[in-house]
């Protein structure tokens, strides 16, 4: 190991001593290796964490949770918990195998004795434990992270499982990246020329430009300008999701829109940007075209919810979905599966303002906890897909194996009414 | 990002050349050379069970980098990734040799963890920007702390 030495504090001395247990030990063995490895010269107190390690892949992520659990590890910090591998009250209604069921569960188990909060989502700045401006939180799920940094000004490096647990549990970061006002300045600038403004105002306007973004950005802080619209919550949310599936993003500025960024100049710094790369319409609709696999016929599920669905997006869908569900084929008659993911606290919510009513009418179903891509909940038969998600749309060919048509959301409730891929007139034509 | 200078020595016979990179982590290995100069999400893009790459959108797509010099510019994309080579760490389908353009926390991590809980890893090596480019020809190579050295077989 070539990294300089970390300045530790006698905290977290103590802790590498094993004064305060065996699990802090271990963390703070980790954590000190990887502020080495990020040649960080010493570490930082964060004030709260998001689990994304609850994820079972595989028994190595199980192994290493139930070791910690084991060795008595607690939390030091308001800790939340992001999706699990299963729904964990309604799995046996789909197609789980039981020793995925029984394995991801005890994931859950493991990371819910540590005396964290059992929020179970992907959107976790979606609710009662959203991170202030300028805290240093360590956040794991690319998405989550994206949105903490961008839209909130919240401090938080890419935290990849076991290392934000690790952070959790010790209440410390290696300070390095983006818990350091300095790095957090924009190196590049993706300048939006000619969107006419219907076409920025749309939801599925967001998904294209963050997949747009991804590459060019890798994992450099971006700037977004030339947008003519102020953009909502959730479209930034679906921006910050895809910009870190195609990409590595983990801050995007928007001048005007993103607290770091009151103009181009401040999100820069003052500095020149290494690139400006010009896009228009043209370029917007061949990004759009990147995101389906398979543009037409037959579809097996509609999925909406990654990252999991909000309380606002309920509403827009309970408004589309009006009495649509009269007539279609439901799933049991081999019509189209329509799935919403969400977390439970939305979905409870959802439920109490009546938004629930017209989903369940429609033939569709909710799935809680965790994501069809985290999980084997969906049926292996399910192999053509669409959804208004870019972050869907990206990982579905590689971890379901499946075709995917990305769609506007009227355009996936349509396609679910009619069992295909539907298109509408709009503001990409 | 701290890198140790790149030498590279050249001979009439390329094999046997050599590169100098940081060690992230120490150790020996090798094996044939794996090289996309696109980044890679290991969560989504690589089958531990197999140690093969699924992503669909990345050339080395269907390739086996279980045991083989897998050099990437770096991750990209997801948080999981770091579970998904523990997990090829585990079941010994990972590969053989990480190499990468810059250090790339997430391997980092899990091979720093695989050691913690398998007392085993892939080797990790950090190179720049001239010594990556480099090693898009090399066939195969081996690693030694931080030098790498070109294998043609």
């Amino acid at each position: 190991m070539t990294g300089s030495a970390v300045r530790l504090s006698p905290y977290d001395r103590a802790l590498l001593a094993g004064e305060e247990g065996e699990a802090r030990r271990l963390a703070m063995r980790i954590l000190t290796r990887m502020a080495e490895v990020r040649d960080a010269g010493s570490m930082l107190d964060i004030e709260a964490a998001h689990i994304d390690s609850t994820i079972y892949v595989g028994d190595a992520g199980l192994e290493f949770a139930e070791r910690l659990a084991g060795l008595g590890a607690r939390v030091r910090v308001p800790s939340t918990l992001n999706v699990s591998g299963l729904d964990e009250f309604h799995w046996r209604e789909w197609s789980v195998p039981p020793e995925w069921a029984e394995k991801s569960a005890r994931q859950m188990r493991a990371y819910a004795s540590m005396g964290t909060i059992p929020t179970w989502t992907c959107a976790p700045y979606q609710g009662r434990h959203t991170p202030q401006f300028g805290q240093q939180i360590a956040w794991g799920e690319s998405n989550a992270v994206a949105f903490a940094n961008s839209v909130i000004g919240a401090r938080t490096e890419r935290y990849p499982d076991l290392l934000d647990i690790c952070c959790a549990i010790t209440g410390r970061a290696p300070a390095a990246g983006l818990h350091l006002d300095e790095n957090r300045l924009a190196t590049r600038v993706l300048r939006l020329r000619g969107i006419p403004e219907e076409l920025a105002a749309a939801d599925d306007f967001y998904p294209v430009l963050g997949h747009l973004l991804g590459p060019f950005a890798g994992d450099d802080p971006v700037a977004i300008a030339g947008l003519p619209v102020i953009p909502e919550e959730d479209q930034l949310k679906a921006l910050g999701a895809a910009a870190a599936s195609s990409g590595a993003v983990a801050l995007f500025h928007i001048p005007g829109v993103t607290p770091e960024a009151p103009t181009l100049r401040d999100a820069l710094g003052g500095c020149e940007p290494v690139e400006t790369r010009d896009v228009g319409l043209e370029e917007m609709r061949a990004a759009r075209q990147e995101l389906t696999t398979r543009g037409e016929g037959e579809l097996d599920m509609v999925v909406l919810g990654s990252p999991h669905f909000s309380f606002a997006e309920f509403g827009k869908l309970a408004a589309l979905l009006g009495d649509r569900g009269a007539g279609r084929d439901l799933p049991a008659a081999g019509g189209c599966e329509f799935v919403v993911t969400t977390s439970r606290a939305v979905r409870d919510l959802a439920e109490r303002a009546g938004l629930l009513a017209p989903l369940h009418a429609f033939g569709g179903r909710l799935m809680v906890d965790t994501c069809v891509l985290a999980t084997p909940m969906a049926p292996g038969t399910t192999r053509r897909l669409m959804t208004n998600s870019a972050k869907y749309a990206w990982y579905s060919p590689g971890l379901l194996g499946s075709a995917v048509a990305f769609g506007s959301l009227a355009e996936c409730v349509e396609s679910a009414r009619q069992g295909r891929v539907v298109r509408e007139p709009g503001p990409w034509d | 990002m701290g890198l140790s200078s790149v030498s590279v020595s050249r001979s009439p016979d390329p094999g046997g050349a050599r590169l100098d990179g940081r060690p992230i982590v120490a150790g020996s290995g090798g094996g044939e050379v794996l090289y996309a100069n696109q980044p890679l999400s290991f969560w989504g893009g690589y089958d531990a069970v197999s140690g093969r790459i699924t992503d669909t959108h990345h050339p080395l797509a269907g390739e086996t980098a279980a045991g083989k010099a897998l050099v990437l510019p770096a991750t990209r994309g997801s948080s999981t990734t770091t579970a998904v080579l523990l997990e090829a760490i585990r079941r010994e389908t990972a590969p053989a040799a990480l190499i990468t353009r810059g250090v790339d926390a997430f391997l980092a991590l899990a091979c720093v963890v695989g050691q913690e809980m398998y007392e085993r890893s892939p080797v990790l090596v950090a190179v720049g920007e001239t010594a990556f480019r480099e090693l898009a020809d090399w066939p195969a190579l081996v690693v030694h702390e931080g030098t790498l050295t070109r294998v043609d077989r």
